[in-house]
């Protein structure tokens, strides 16, 4: 098997080809927004993980974000109860 | 429930997270107590809407994925253990900006993925790409689901 091992040096030996992380590299691509509008086609594999890890850390503090803005209404609102059951039955 | 081989569009993953999240908000919303909040008590309902939101959303997707897997065996050894601190040791990690390793190549970026991302520690790196783009997925569609229900609370 002539895989060449790309600059993954695993541990395990497992082998993964430079077409297999290509292959997921731009499925990645395609999700960012980042990297999406900026339409050039220098972008590493590298640059592609690391927009990818400061794009989960973003949508994790949105969540976190949005948790407390939550609570906060079911703290304050009364009828956020109706509100809720109304969303429910909208399903 | 249909078959396995059924794979769910995410517009299913996303009404099945939201009745979930719902149902679970209106849970959380009945254990309010009349008399004004203490600041403990507020912290502990935003943990417990995010634990909320976060059990939805890895049950909506079911076992289907490994990242959802590892999420939900966390949840259930570890909900009582420390959520509080964890929690807030995250807060400060983002808010400190990336204080990660001054690693560059793939190796490197692939090592903070597999922290970030559920199970990400056990899965070989083509695996790791895989389960983060579902993640990621699903991640942008809860922020939408709660966005939206959010917005309608206030509206009303």
């Amino acid at each position: 098997m002539s895989s060449r091992r790309s600059r993954s040096r695993q541990p395990g030996g497992s082998r993964i080809t430079d077409d297999q992380i290509n292959d997921l590299v731009s499925k990645l691509q395609q999700l960012l927004p980042e990297i999406r509008d900026r339409r050039s086609d220098k972008v590493s594999a590298a640059n592609v993980l690391q927009e990818t890890c400061n794009y989960i850390r973003n949508l994790h503090r949105e969540v976190d974000d949005l948790s407390e803005r939550l609570s906060g209404l079911l703290a304050t609102t009364d009828t956020a109860q109706a509100a809720i059951i109304r969303s429910l039955l909208m399903q | 429930m249909n078959s396995k081989r059924f794979s769910p569009t995410s517009s299913t993953i996303k009404s099945r997270f939201t009745r979930r999240f719902l149902r679970a908000l209106l849970k959380i919303n009945r254990q309010r107590t009349r008399t004004p909040s203490s600041p403990m008590e507020i912290c502990q309902r935003y943990l417990k809407v995010k634990l909320a939101a976060d059990v939805s959303m890895a049950s909506a997707v079911g076992s289907r994925r490994a990242w959802s897997r590892a999420m939900l065996a966390k949840i259930r050894h570890g909900v009582r253990a420390g959520s509080t601190s964890s929690l807030a040791m995250r807060k400060r990690k983002i808010y400190h900006g990336k204080k990660s390793t001054k690693e560059v190549g793939i190796v490197g970026n692939a090592k903070v993925l597999r922290k970030l991302v559920p199970g990400g520690e056990a899965m070989d790196t083509c695996s790791l790409l895989d389960e983060t783009f579902h993640y990621i997925k699903c991640l942008s569609t809860q922020v939408k689901v709660m966005t939206r229900i959010a917005d309608q609370i206030c509206s009303t």
